[in-house]
């Protein structure tokens, strides 16, 4: 009983040292807030989930401070939606107008340009509606409705959907009728079902890359990245959630995470990450040049009202 | 542990784009999740029909089909009420519940209740009379009686469970949603189940390993099959 009782004494004082030494050393590593053992909670879209950049990435942000993030797969629509009903710190999704309007309800704040890659219309090899090579993409999809040849659309208010509409109503044709198949689905899954169709669809780069080897689909009409029109460019951005409305939310980790993101190390792994031997990310955070369209909605000046 | 190494004979075989104990972590979250919520249904579940069964009361068949639309519940719109009930706007929502374990336990716990009342209803229901007025005939109490007829019932409940369990394993809708099907950036699963995981899977176009942890899931339905069937075989003597 009596050794029992020591050796439960020098535990503690064992504990008792290890945690004044762990107090000590965060205190003199940086002044930062300690964050150690918290819980970044990431909404995020398919797509940069799915091409496996996160995985990548964060283990370095875990090490660094201590935390575990957890990444949340959800498409643009439902990550913001998750974000505005407070149940994320930390935002990353592709769909300017849709942050824009998360922005201007007061739900975000902070937003920084990230990274981008482009969307490409991608189809079957033998191009039944004849889109090859087009440079605009809008009349590549009036051509794709002209000849009723079967388009697969994510219909699921992601990013990838949200900028499909914009290019259909760009066309001034209004989809519809039974080869336009809405499936509801991720990226990843829209691939599938238009390749086993023979069926023309919109896909982010990254995604398709990423999926090329088990696909017969080829790239029929490029993005920006290979010279084709800008109409199809992705750009990714963060945001954190504002914790004046949501008090509950780590704002905190939130914004050490967006300012890990934007560093140039992570932009340099941003960039170096390949799936398949190809590049699917580009780096946008870093710029000599001011830029202050990230930071608000796109058009809003200090002396414009919101809408 | 010989279950910590159920990840790399599968990785080594097949050449799996997944990092070691993957496998082993989300079959632990499936089990543990689904194992949690059935207990704590079962708890619930046959008190409720021992009641049901044993007494007489208004509205009896009203509970009766409530219990019966439960087995019917879309386990999606269980996952959207859920989510509503612990979202940090919901009423649940100081409890930081949304996206965790103790989330797709409830969703779970919601789904396997009704299977379980209901089965366990039937198989109690359908002890013969006999066998009641004869204990009771013996001098048995209430309580007497009740664990008579809980033991001719035994292979009915067994089943019972195995049916919650059933649909609590096999279920992807409801803690797609709550869960948030996180796994941490070094592999291990926080909240990714074998379902959900077969839906990253195959979302992502990789059919075959998503047949792959299909085949998984199978097994470890079965295993779990066998032991609650030898459980209730055994239980003779209880």
């Amino acid at each position: 009983m009596e050794i029992q009782r020591r050796r439960f004494l020098a535990g503690l004082g064992a504990g008792t040292a290890a945690i004044a030494a762990g107090c000590v050393r965060s205190g003199a590593d940086s002044g930062a807030p300690d964050v150690v053992g918290e819980t970044l909670t990431l909404t995020t879209t398919t797509s940069t989930y799915d091409t496996g950049l996160l995985d990548e990435i964060h283990p370095d942000f875990e090490a660094r401070y201590g935390v575990s993030v957890d990444a949340i797969a959800q498409g643009t629509g439902a990550a913001l939606e998750s974000a505005r009903n407070g149940d994320s710190d930390v935002v990353m999704v592709h769909a300017r107008d849709l942050e824009d309007e998360f922005m201007r309800n007061g739900y975000g704040v902070n937003r920084r340009d990230l990274m981008f890659n482009d969307f490409v219309v991608v189809g079957p090899e033998t191009d039944p509606a004849g889109i090859e090579g087009t440079s605009s993409a809008t009349a590549a999809l009036a051509a794709i409705a002209e000849a009723r040849a079967t388009f697969v659309s994510r219909g699921d208010n992601s990013g990838t959907h949200a900028k499909e509409r914009n290019l259909w109503e760009g066309t001034q044709v209004e989809p519809g009728g039974d080869w336009y198949q809405e499936t509801g689905t991720g990226m990843g899954e829209a691939l599938n079902i238009a390749n086993q169709q023979g069926a023309y669809t919109l896909s982010d780069r990254g995604t398709y890359l990423s999926q090329r080897s088990n696909l017969d689909l080829t790239i029929l009409v490029q993005g920006p990245i290979e010279d084709g029109p800008e109409a199809l460019s992705n750009p990714y951005g963060v945001m954190a959630v504002n914790p004046a409305v949501h008090g509950n939310v780590n704002y905190d980790l939130a914004m050490a995470y967006i300012g890990w993101l934007t560093s140039p190390d992570v932009q340099d792994a941003i960039s170096d990450y390949e799936r398949n031997g190809e590049q699917l990310f580009f780096p946008e955070a870093l710029s000599e040049d001011p830029n202050f369209q990230q930071y608000v909605p796109e058009g809003w000046r200090s002396d414009s009202t919101a809408e | 542990m010989p279950l910590e190494s159920l990840g790399q004979p599968l990785s080594a075989v097949f050449d799996l784009p997944f990092r070691d104990g993957y496998v082993w972590s989300i079959t632990y979250v499936s089990l543990y999740v689904s194992l949690v919520a059935v207990t704590l249904s079962t708890l619930v579940s046959i008190p409720v029909a021992i009641t049901m069964a044993f007494s007489e009361f208004p509205g009896k068949q009203f509970v009766k089909s409530v219990v019966n639309t439960g087995m019917g519940f879309p386990s999606v719109v269980v996952g959207l009420a859920v989510l509503f009930l612990v979202s940090n706007q919901g009423p649940l929502g100081s409890m930081n519940l949304v996206f965790t374990r103790e989330a797709m336990i409830i969703s779970q716990f919601v789904l396997a209740t009704p299977p379980i009342t209901a089965i366990s209803l039937a198989a109690i229901t359908g002890v013969g009379k006999n066998v009641r007025d004869a204990a009771r005939v013996l001098g048995g109490t209430r309580l007497d009686v009740a664990l008579v007829v809980l033991k001719e019932a035994r292979y009915g409940i067994a089943t019972a469970i195995l049916a919650g369990f059933g649909r609590a394993i096999s279920e992807v809708g409801s803690v797609l949603i709550v869960g948030g099907n996180i796994t941490s950036a070094d592999g291990i699963s926080k909240t990714r189940t074998l379902t959900t995981a077969i839906q990253l899977e195959a979302r992502q176009g990789r059919y075959e390993t998503a047949m792959l942890l299909g085949a998984v899931l199978l097994v470890l339905v079965l295993v779990v099959n066998a032991v609650v069937v030898r459980f209730s075989d055994q239980g003779v003597n209880w």
